[in-house]
């Protein structure tokens, strides 16, 4: 007899997510189902609104990789109306696109994923000295490490537990088998969850700095809005430079000293996870972080390609602007196409929402029926995954040393091969290894901006084409980004200086979507299969798998358009 | 609000009842010895008797895009780590909790049950009315529900950011899934709105710590506002009003006036209508804010401000005077400007500055009801 295990919500993630996974006899998974269970209509919101306005709408899409999609949101204007940014926003844009990445990637793995793997529990049982033992040779330069500070972790723990209200600690799962953490590891785990909770409001403050505020930066079309004048003490000068240089060298301490270390220790007590949650093999990258204008493709840090059944031989070319390469399928999304249509481009995609699901409140979904509000974006047909597994493979695929470099230290030091990688361990790890690669390419883009300005250089928006007075009556773009979570795309299509139709294809789409027409299942759903389960009551095992790719909800389901109108053509301006 | 707000100590119970100080003393020596402890141990169990327990929060997520926690996890005093370890009970939150599923559902339902009048609701989001409430589903239960739920139970609810307090995004034009704020949703609750997109987090732990502190709800305003956040505009705080009073503007994007810091009203700058506390206790711990980065303030803690648009348009089209303008051009200008609002505060303080007289706070009209589409 199966058994159905339904987690609903999904926690420790952006946005409403459910999973229903049908267990074969042995509570290994069987097959599984992944649901959006929210839409907002961001798109439809966007029609006939001023297209300089649409970075601020999109941004809204999330607060949690805020400024993803204001960043494509700006390029897909630009692109429309052929603005080149001076090189300083440039250098400006990639400081705050790293800088997020950064802080969203430690987030992730301390206060979104770590609870997967670290029993806050067994923590009580650490003794604070070999704790300081053990944190001294996980990580030999970390200041942090002294046996008085781990005891006075473990009492602010036990005073916690003590108090008897456990708040978001409380009815969770430890003791679970599956929990393989020593007590002393545990007790770090739970030291650095502070530590980055502390931190992380530290270095986004170079949001705040370029962007006036985080969550929500500002951006600007053409450009950024903050102006650089080394003369005046009221625009970006050498004190704030300073101010961002002394944040990046606190985000590389973190980085190099506390979170690859933990990644590695805790890594190193759970090899079966790297056999465990490969999932497609597919892998989908846009690229990004360019060195030469966001239009030469073979100068981004981030190459662009596909990888198509784990053959890290071959990287395929990907072009965002071919509309034949993505289309949007709704066989088991809560929409209608019309005339019996199953697969559309999103760029005369016709979205019907037609909700057939039961009335809430509801037990199950029928894994053969519409279960989701996501559509199931396809590239070339095939369900493929997006994010930091794709960007280190491709990037590794592509024979980059960068790359190269840190995937060959990781394996080496937990002893596993490169195939490893291919797991859900080896997806938590890629995000780690793409952060190593961001704190030094932010410390080189603020070399690179200094370098610039030293040279007399000190523009930063380009407004010859900010009066609407001088775009064309028509005309279309799009704008891409590599957000944490992966491949994000957005088009436009501007007619009259309006927003005329307005489309988006995120990363936790293509991640969470659900099976298209060919019964191929999305990137969650396909890595569930097969993930042996100790105590079907208390899934922690889905968990660390679907919190492997970092679920973003609420950017997965913005994007349908709720009128069922056919949205008209949008042709790409390569 | 004279109720306390914060749950009482066992004490505090047992004093209401007519219990004296001597009386509580022994009750705690035969708890102690009931729980097996020996007689060095009955200080704790006094001590435990007299703390007032944590207050439990629920944290509930709808429409939204999780800024508000984001920005939650920002504050720099307090930082959150003291909020949640040592100030309330946070017992249930999606964004963070350890547990998912049913486990964390029960949670929920645990606390309505145990602690009904007793915990503090607050919500992120807002919830979507159209078709049944599909549009935003939790456990199966349409998020409308769980909210409905949940409200009526709750001790009072806090209203995070614009989503909740004004509907935001998802609630402009055309509004596809008919989301709708708080407390259009819910009456008979005292409600608290903390707009912004999101929200300063010294603002929000602020008006936490208010409540945990003075044991009371803050003074609001007639909107639901606090008024020690949301009292006074943006402008009327901002260090460039000087250079508005001047007469000096930035007039394109990293022009002269954008690199000396000049007032950004005619980019589209909403700070002349927009109350908040971003230009006093600017961003991320005092670093800027908006206008102090160079763009304009687009005004996200006001009801409506989608739909208020475009951003860049600036919020009048009365003429506005240049610092080179002559008494004569400025009466001219006068004359003509038959408009309340923004553009008749900003001559009206030129004509002050230029015939010398000191600016009075009535000289000022108030901006909030100016010239928008």
């Amino acid at each position: 007899m199966s058994t159905r295990v339904v987690v609903d919500p999904v926690t420790r993630i952006e946005g409403h997510l459910r999973i229903e996974a049908i267990l074969n006899d042995s509570n290994h998974v069987g097959d599984a189902i992944s649901t959006g269970t929210m839409w907002r209509g961001i798109e439809v919101i966007l029609r006939d609104r001023d297209p300089r306005d649409a970075w601020a709408f999109c941004e809204r899409i999330c607060g949690v990789c805020t400024t993803v999609h204001a960043l494509a949101s700006v390029r897909c204007v630009e692109n429309a109306l052929g603005i080149r940014v001076p090189k300083n926003a440039e250098i400006i844009r990639n400081i705050m696109f790293l800088t997020q990445m950064v802080q969203d990637h430690v987030i992730h793995f301390y206060h979104l994923h770590a609870l997967d793997w670290v029993d806050i529990v067994s923590a009580l049982k650490a003794d604070p000295d070999k704790t300081a033992a053990l944190a001294q040779k996980v990580s030999p330069s970390f200041p942090l490490s002294s046996p008085g500070y781990f005891r006075d972790i473990a009492a602010t723990l036990k005073k916690y537990v003590d108090s008897g209200q456990l708040g978001i600690f409380q009815n969770a799962y430890w003791g679970h088998p599956a929990y393989k953490l020593p007590p002393e590891a545990n007790l770090m785990a739970v030291a650095h969850y502070l530590e980055a909770l502390k931190w992380q409001k530290e270095i986004i403050k170079i949001h705040t700095i370029f962007g006036g505020k985080n969550p929500h930066p500002n951006y600007l079309v053409g450009g950024i809005a903050a102006a650089v004048s080394m003369q005046s003490d009221n625009a970006i000068n050498m004190e704030r430079l300073n101010f961002i240089k002394d944040l990046i060298d606190g985000a590389t301490q973190i980085v190099e000293q506390m979170y690859i270390p933990d990644l590695l220790a805790i890594a190193s007590f759970y090899p079966e996870w790297t056999q465990i949650g490969a999932g497609l093999g597919n892998y989908l990258v846009y690229g990004d972080i360019p060195q030469n204008g966001i239009s030469d493709v073979s100068k981004f840090r981030f190459p662009r390609g596909a990888i198509l059944n784990k053959n890290l031989n071959e990287v395929l070319s990907v072009d965002p602007t071919d509309a034949s390469q993505v289309q949007e399928e709704i066989a088991h999304s809560w929409y209608e196409y019309s005339d019996g249509k199953t697969s559309l481009h999103p760029w005369d995609g016709e979205t019907s929402p037609k909700y057939t699901g039961p009335k809430p409140p509801y037990k199950q979904l029928d894994e053969n029926a519409k279960y989701s509000w996501l559509k199931s974006p396809r590239w070339k047909g095939n369900a493929m995954e997006v994010g930091p597994l794709a960007r280190v493979l491709v990037g590794y695929a592509s024979g980059n040393t960068e790359f190269k470099d840190v995937v060959t230290e990781a394996i080496g030091a937990l002893k596993v091969p490169a195939s490893a990688l291919f797991s859900t361990l080896g997806r938590t790890a890629a995000r780690g290894l793409e952060t190593r690669l961001a704190v030094r390419w932010l410390l080189d883009e603020y070399n690179q901006l200094v370098a610039n300005l030293k040279a007399g250089d000190s523009a930063t928006a380009d407004t010859s084409k900010w009066d609407p007075s001088s775009w064309p009556a028509e005309t279309k773009g799009y704008g891409f980004t590599e957000a944490p979570r992966g491949a994000l795309c957005h088009w436009i299509h501007i007619k009259d200086a309006k927003i005329a139709n307005y489309q988006i294809v995120v990363p936790s789409t293509w991640n969470a979507s659900p099976k298209d027409g060919k019964g191929q299942r999305g990137a969650y759903e396909s890595a569930l299969i097969g993930t042996p389960m100790a105590d079907p009551q208390r899934p922690l095992e889905i968990l660390r798998t679907i919190h492997s790719f970092d679920p973003c909800l609420a950017c997965a389901s913005h994007v349908l358009s709720p009128d069922g109108r056919t949205l008209s053509e949008v042709v790409i301006v390569p | 609000m004279n109720k306390p707000f914060s749950p009482a100590s066992t004490y505090d119970v047992l004093r209401q009842h007519g219990i004296d100080r001597r009386d509580f003393l022994q009750f705690c020596i035969t708890t102690a010895a009931a729980m097996g402890l020996d007689a060095a141990m009955v200080p704790q169990v006094v001590s435990a008797m007299e703390t007032k327990p944590r207050i439990p929060v629920i944290w509930l997520h709808g429409l939204e895009c999780t800024c508000c926690s984001e920005s939650f996890i920002r504050s720099s005093h307090p930082i959150a780590q003291d909020i949640v370890l040592n100030m309330i009970s946070l017992d249930y939150d999606d964004t963070l909790q350890a547990a998912a599923g049913f486990q964390v559902e029960e949670i929920r339902q645990k606390l309505i049950k145990e602690h009904p009048g007793g915990y503090l609701l607050a919500v992120e989001g807002n919830a979507p009315t159209a078709d049944g409430g599909v549009y935003c589903t939790v456990g199966g239960n349409t998020f409308l529900n769980v909210l409905m739920e949940t409200a009526e139970h709750a001790k009072a609810i806090i209203a995070w950011g614009s989503c909740a307090s004004n509907g935001c995004v998802q609630a402009a034009r055309p509004n596809p899934t008919g989301a709708k704020p708080i407390h259009e949703l819910i009456s008979g609750k005292p409600i608290i709105n903390v707009p912004g997109c999101p929200p300063i987090a010294e603002v929000m732990t602020g008006v936490l710590t208010y409540i945990l502190t003075f044991d009371e709800l803050p003074e609001l305003d007639r909107i639901g506002r606090p008024k020690m956040f949301y009292g006074q505009r943006i402008h009327d705080k901002c260090y460039r009003r000087a250079f508005f009073d001047a007469g000096q503007f930035v007039e394109a994007w990293d022009d002269e006036g954008a690199r000396k810091g000049w007032c950004l009203y005619k980019m589209g700058c909403r700070g002349p209508t927009t109350y908040n506390s971003c230009s006093n206790m600017k961003w991320n711990g005092g670093v800027s804010f908006p206008i102090g980065s160079g763009h304009g303030c687009i005004g996200c803690s006001e009801a409506n401000f989608w739909d208020n648009g475009p951003f860049y348009q600036r919020l009048s089209s009365v003429v506005v005077p240049g610092i080179e303008a002559t008494p004569d051009k400025i009466g001219a200008v006068l004359g003509v400007a038959t408009a309340i609002g923004v553009g008749a505060h900003l001559t009206a303080t030129v004509a002050h500055r230029l015939s010398r007289k000191p600016i009075t706070d009535k000289d000022q009209p108030t901006a909030d009801k100016t010239e928008q589409e």
